[in-house]
């Protein structure tokens, strides 16, 4: 089974959309509710970044019988440097966003600590991709 | 405990989210950082906070929580009690600052 959803860049009254719209799917295919949970915050904070600071960006949800993965691809001014932006603490957000309790630099460490696979290229003035994978089945992580 | 007894308790104002006002609350949560709450936030919390955006009710209803509650005497932005009705998670309000509503949530809550 594979879903998309489309994230504008900028507009955050409608940031959590596509996460909440995923964690409805999962929950009515009986997803296990710990996998979920993982699942929804790796994702939440994947999107708020493209809403943060990306134009516009698209996300793939795939459900496959052993992985959920997780596609989210951005327009964008990209990463330089993506072990800084790993690091906790780190951010180049905006004072608009920071204001709203975004932007502290725990958004990629929390990709980090809730998906099993985690994988960031980017390339600066075009854009980001974020591959996430989390596996159904723990006792293979 | 449900979110409807600590709102007659501590004396809360409700200012959206009626129908989850019998939620069960497991625990108690204080942040202003939404990532924060994403990360560390557990379902069935009481989530303190001054943040008064419609992403604080995207956040709640993700990682499940029983209620919000707004300190300071804050309003919520008409979009985020919007939110709050449709997400059926009270959205509560207090005068009191952040530390004397958490104090006395936690009196309740550890009992």
């Amino acid at each position: 089974m594979t879903f998309k959803f489309e994230i504008e860049g900028g507009n955050f009254s409608k940031a959590g959309n596509a996460s909440s719209a995923v964690k409805k799917i999962l929950k009515q295919i009986n997803v296990p509710p710990a996998i979920i949970k993982r699942l929804v915050v790796a994702l939440y904070e994947g999107e708020v970044n493209v809403v943060a600071h990306a134009r516009k960006g698209w996300i793939k949800v795939v459900i496959e019988p052993e992985e959920i993965f997780v596609n989210i691809e951005d327009e964008g001014p990209g990463i330089p440097n993506i072990e800084l932006a790993m690091q906790e603490g780190y951010s180049t957000a905006s004072q608009k966003v920071r204001e709203m309790g975004f932007g502290a630099g725990m958004g990629l460490p929390n990709m980090k600590k809730n998906a099993d696979l985690l994988n960031i290229t980017s390339q600066v003035g075009k854009g980001t991709n974020v591959e996430i994978i989390i596996f159904l089945n723990q006792s293979h992580k | 405990m449900t979110v409807s007894e600590i709102v007659d308790k501590l004396n809360l104002a409700v200012w959206g989210g009626e129908d989850g006002l019998h939620r069960p609350v497991t625990g108690g949560y204080v942040s202003d950082l939404l990532s924060d709450v994403m990360g560390n936030a557990s379902d069935g919390d009481v989530w303190i906070t001054l943040q008064t955006h419609k992403n604080v009710m995207a956040v709640a209803s993700l990682k499940e929580v029983a209620a919000v509650i707004l300190v300071k005497g804050l309003a919520p932005d008409d979009d985020t009690l919007e939110q709050s009705n449709k997400e059926n998670i009270p959205l509560l309000g207090t005068k009191m600052e952040t530390f004397e509503v958490a104090g006395k949530l936690y009196e309740l809550l550890k009992k």
